[in-house]
């Protein structure tokens, strides 16, 4: 069982919010699906060698390039709030 | 008139386009009026003209529905999510380009779950996609905007994206074809990010041939995508008629239990079709793959953690006002994903996290070496794995929502082979329940070509007939216009 504290330890690790319902909903979700997930304790794995990407790759390196990118005006056209040619976000100390 | 024209392959219209015996401008309005009258809410956004000069090329004119979440140039691009509400991105995905280069013009972008998360297309924000086959049921997920697309007629075919199923079951569920291809054969430049190493896009159409064509120009490899390698195949339309030669194999650990009796039915009548054909049918071990649901639902939430970590209401999106930036991030995120994508945020990140990242996420990558591992052994034996798309056929509206672990076993069947990074199509075999029911077709990495052939020799002689639905929008473009048009078109 995956306890409130423990909900709200990892939210904040996932900087995300989480009203009191939705932290018992969540204890009572995550509980059952882990439950699922362990079914990989059953196994054995000690000589395995785990698969984090299932195609070989070359090494994907390019020639150092300039190239033209996005304009700044282009980047910023979708940010929520753009000052002096930049993201504009509160203090972090506020 | 518009009915004869839905009617065509996709093939069949580029090339009647080619000849000069159809008018570009008269298909696309058919399938424009059509998606714009969408009852199904299959589309977000629906184009009000063909954009940009004709192209000359195989796919020349032919209209091509994309799912929300494959970025589009100054045209919404909101992959199911509040947190992207009208964000129109600055730059277009390279599958959308190279589609575009070879003729197909934008129709539209099709719904889908939230950032590609669900098996039901409920997750959206956009609401839940209804099946055209039974509109109090789902349409699959999580491309089920595509699925459900093709399947009506709104569209003549789609693109989708599969991370554990997401291309194959709606398109089992909505009676149609739907390819996921080897992983890294397409670019997923511009595809927004669900889980890196699983992602790849892929076909919807109303059959094989259309299926391969669509794909033939979806593959290669991009220098804006370090995980693509293209395909070493050029890929052909497929022409086998029978499957003479043809090794299939059934995965032992498929007994039938969890399974509807009348997918099993129709799953067991396409076998002995197979043979007919001239197959041979014979039972494999895979003993692994019982474990890859839980190793995906550890891999796949582990890597949406990090990928979603870029909503921040930073550069793009919806932001939440607050006082502070940390409060700025957390609220943004609560108001902006729903409770699904959440959920699996989560759940990565408490995999992820220090003290349980050995017993889940390491774990889980040494259970998909094994898995990988299992396929390899297969396929010295048999040329394909067949198996049904999904354990059930189309189910109802809301019947699954309260229970996401139930949800999640939709996915029983799909999962290995996305773990495992192979290549699966499923094709419709029947009518269960009035429902259809997919039949999925697996093979080695890069096996496209072959895959494609034995589908086609498959379907000519499963004759499934998706007619019943092809025209059921009812007011099929020619009456008013649907509920979707003003608000969401344009």
């Amino acid at each position: 069982m995956i306890s409130r504290d423990q909900v709200l330890h990892v939210a904040r690790l996932a900087r995300l919010e989480l009203t009191d319902e939705e932290t018992v909903t969540m204890s009572e979700e995550l509980s059952k699906v882990l439950g699922h997930i362990e079914k990989l304790s059953e196994l054995d794995l000690t000589a395995v060698a785990p698969t984090s990407h299932v195609v070989a790759v070359d090494v994907a390196l390019r020639a150092d390039e300039p190239h033209v990118s996005l304009s700044q005006e282009v980047a910023l056209a979708a940010a929520p709030d753009v000052a002096d040619g930049g993201f504009r976000v509160p203090s972090p100390q506020a | 008139m518009s009915a004869e024209l839905i009617a065509l392959s996709a093939k069949a219209a580029a090339d009647a386009m080619a000849s000069g015996d159809l008018d570009r401008t008269e298909y696309f309005e058919a399938y424009r009026a059509r998606a714009a009258a969408d009852e199904l809410n299959a589309f977000t956004w629906v184009a009000e003209e063909a954009a940009g000069e004709p192209v000359d090329g195989e796919l020349g004119g032919v209209p091509l529905a994309v799912k929300d979440l494959f970025c589009t140039e100054g045209v919404p691009s909101q992959a199911g999510s509040r947190i992207l509400e009208d964000y129109r991105p600055p730059y277009t995905a390279t599958v959308v380009e190279k589609l575009a280069a070879a003729g197909t013009v934008l129709l539209g972008k099709t719904n889908q779950d939230e950032f590609a998360m669900g098996s039901s297309n409920e997750n959206s924000a956009y609401g839940p996609v209804l099946n055209p086959w039974d509109r109090t049921r789902v349409p699959g997920g999580s491309s089920g905007g595509s699925a459900a697309a093709v399947a009506a007629g709104l569209a003549p075919w789609a693109l989708g994206t599969d991370t554990g199923g997401s291309i194959r079951q709606p398109a089992a569920l909505c009676g149609i074809t739907g390819l996921k291809p080897t992983y890294g054969t397409c670019s997923r430049y511009g595809m927004i990010a669900f889980a890196s190493s699983l992602d790849q896009a892929g076909p919807f159409a109303r059959d094989v041939t259309d299926t391969a064509l669509l794909y033939r120009h979806m593959a290669g490899k991009d220098p804006r995508d370090a995980t693509s390698v293209g395909h070493p195949d050029e890929i052909v339309l497929p022409t086998a008629q029978d499957l003479r030669g043809v090794r299939l194999g059934v995965p032992e650990n498929l007994t039938g239990e969890g399974v509807e009796p009348g997918v099993l039915a129709a799953f067991e009548a396409a076998l002995e079709q197979a043979k007919a054909l001239g197959a041979t049918v014979e039972r494999v071990p895979l003993p692994h793959a019982d474990f890859g649901l839980s190793a995906y639902y550890v891999l796949a939430p582990a890597e949406c953690s990090s990928n979603l970590a870029r909503f921040d209401g930073v550069r793009y999106g919806m932001r939440a006002e607050a006082a502070d930036l940390t409060s700025m991030y957390t609220r943004t995120r609560h108001d902006g994903f729903g409770p699904e994508v959440k959920r699996r945020i989560m759940l990565g990140t408490y995999a992820l996290s220090s003290g349980f990242y050995d017993a889940y996420y390491a774990s889980a990558q040494k259970v998909r070496t094994l898995i990988a591992d299992d396929f390899a052994k297969a396929f010295d034996r048999i040329d394909f794995l067949v198996t049904p798309t999904s354990p059930g056929v189309a189910f109802g509206l809301g019947a699954l929502t309260d229970d996401p672990l139930a949800m999640y076993l939709n996915d029983y069947f799909t999962v290995p082979m996305s773990l495992a990074g192979i290549p699966a199509i499923s094709l419709p075999c029947g009518l269960s329940e009035g429902l259809p029911v997919g039949l999925q077709l697996a093979g080695p990495a890069f096996s496209e070509n072959r895959l494609l052939d034995a589908a086609h020799a498959l379907e000519g002689a499963l004759g499934f007939d998706g007619s019943a639905v092809l025209g059921t929008n009812p007011r099929g473009g020619d009456g008013p216009v649907g509920p979707n048009d003003g608000g969401l078109v344009g």
